[in-house]
């Protein structure tokens, strides 16, 4: 899911800079306030959990590869703006030092997998989890589900990103500038890789972090909190 | 900060596991994620390189590229950069929490 430099064309990836700056801004400013808990030493081990679930490239034999994210998990523990904030920085990190997702594409990647997921996986978290998040088995089992449709719709939101360069950017012989894929291909491409396989993997990284975290300390998951 | 010392060993026991992770798709013979090839393999499929894609591809050079060291065994590279990874992830949150922290003050 991470698009590299060369796929988006300049108007896409401008545009989606401006899309995930407000989200950067306003996490920080929400930082502040999350300063004077002790929730600091938590995210910065959330986001180091997002580096390293990340470099667990899953197989599908003979076809792509994909991975989970953690960015669900995250914000079931800390909310979506801590969750955003830390993929964000993740995802600087990893095009910055690792190559890992392209610079011209950084404001699309942060949407996608900063933004789409933390807040899919709040609004649906808070919705299916209902008024007895206590019971056990009921957050992780919510949180792995919320995990699964959150990171298909950020895989959806990937593939319609490159979807739309060939239709955005060609030749005046029909060949395309940047990603040559149209949306007819990159839609089911990614869409069932992650239905299948990729999502499963996040549900199941999801609900397992979740089952343990709740038996060592419940008080650690903040979504799961009466209000 | 006590109470997050198993945390902390958890990620430190991915850390070293994550070879795992370029292991299993070379084993298994899987490429690339959907989309993210090299503008050559991208071209063997096509049959060209995307004029656009041919410029923006090279704007940047990361140091460690793919999370690997030039000549380094693979996978102790790929440990390594699961370290650094770590490291700089944590390190700027602190860093950025302590920003933020001391301008309040």
């Amino acid at each position: 899911m991470h698009i590299p430099d060369g796929y988006l064309g300049p108007s896409t990836y401008l545009v989606m800079y401006g899309a995930s700056a407000p989200f950067w801004v306003l996490s920080l400013a929400k930082l502040k306030k999350a300063l004077k808990s002790r929730a600091v030493p938590l995210l910065a081990l959330g986001t180091a959990f997002i580096f390293i679930i990340m470099m667990f490239n899953v197989p599908i034999p003979g076809g792509t590869t994909g991975h989970a994210v953690g960015a669900s998990l995250v914000t079931i523990l800390l909310g979506p703006w801590a969750a955003s904030l830390a993929t964000s920085l993740v995802l600087l990190i990893q095009a910055l030092v690792f190559g890992d997702g392209g610079i011209t594409a950084l404001g699309a990647n942060c949407f996608t997998m900063g933004v789409i997921i933390p807040f899919s996986t709040w609004a649906l978290f808070r919705l299916l989890v209902g008024k007895s998040p206590s019971r056990p088995y009921r957050v992780p089992i919510t949180g792995g589900i919320t995990a699964y449709i959150a990171l298909n719709l950020a895989a959806l939101a990937t593939a319609f990103l490159l979807g739309i360069q060939p239709l955005l950017y060609h030749t005046a012989d029909g060949k395309a500038l940047y990603a040559p894929y149209p949306l007819s291909v990159a839609i089911p491409a990614m869409g069932l890789e992650h239905l299948i396989v990729f999502g499963w993997v996040e549900a199941v990284v999801t609900a397992l972090a979740l089952f343990f975290i709740q038996k060592y300390d419940a008080s650690l998951i903040a979504l799961a909190k009466k209000e | 900060m006590k109470k997050f010392k198993p945390f902390f060993l958890v990620i430190l026991v991915l850390a070293i596991l994550t070879p795992i992770g370029i292991y299993l798709p070379e084993k298994l013979q899987a490429g690339d994620a959907w989309g993210e090839w090299s503008p050559e393999d991208l071209s063997q499929e096509i049959g060209y390189v995307p004029q656009g894609m041919e410029k923006l591809s090279s704007v940047y050079q990361a140091p460690l590229p793919d999370y690997s060291a030039g000549e380094l065994n693979p996978y102790l590279a790929y440990i390594l950069s699961a370290i650094l990874g770590i490291l700089l992830a944590g390190g700027l949150i602190y860093l950025i929490g302590w920003a933020i922290s001391a301008r309040g003050h």
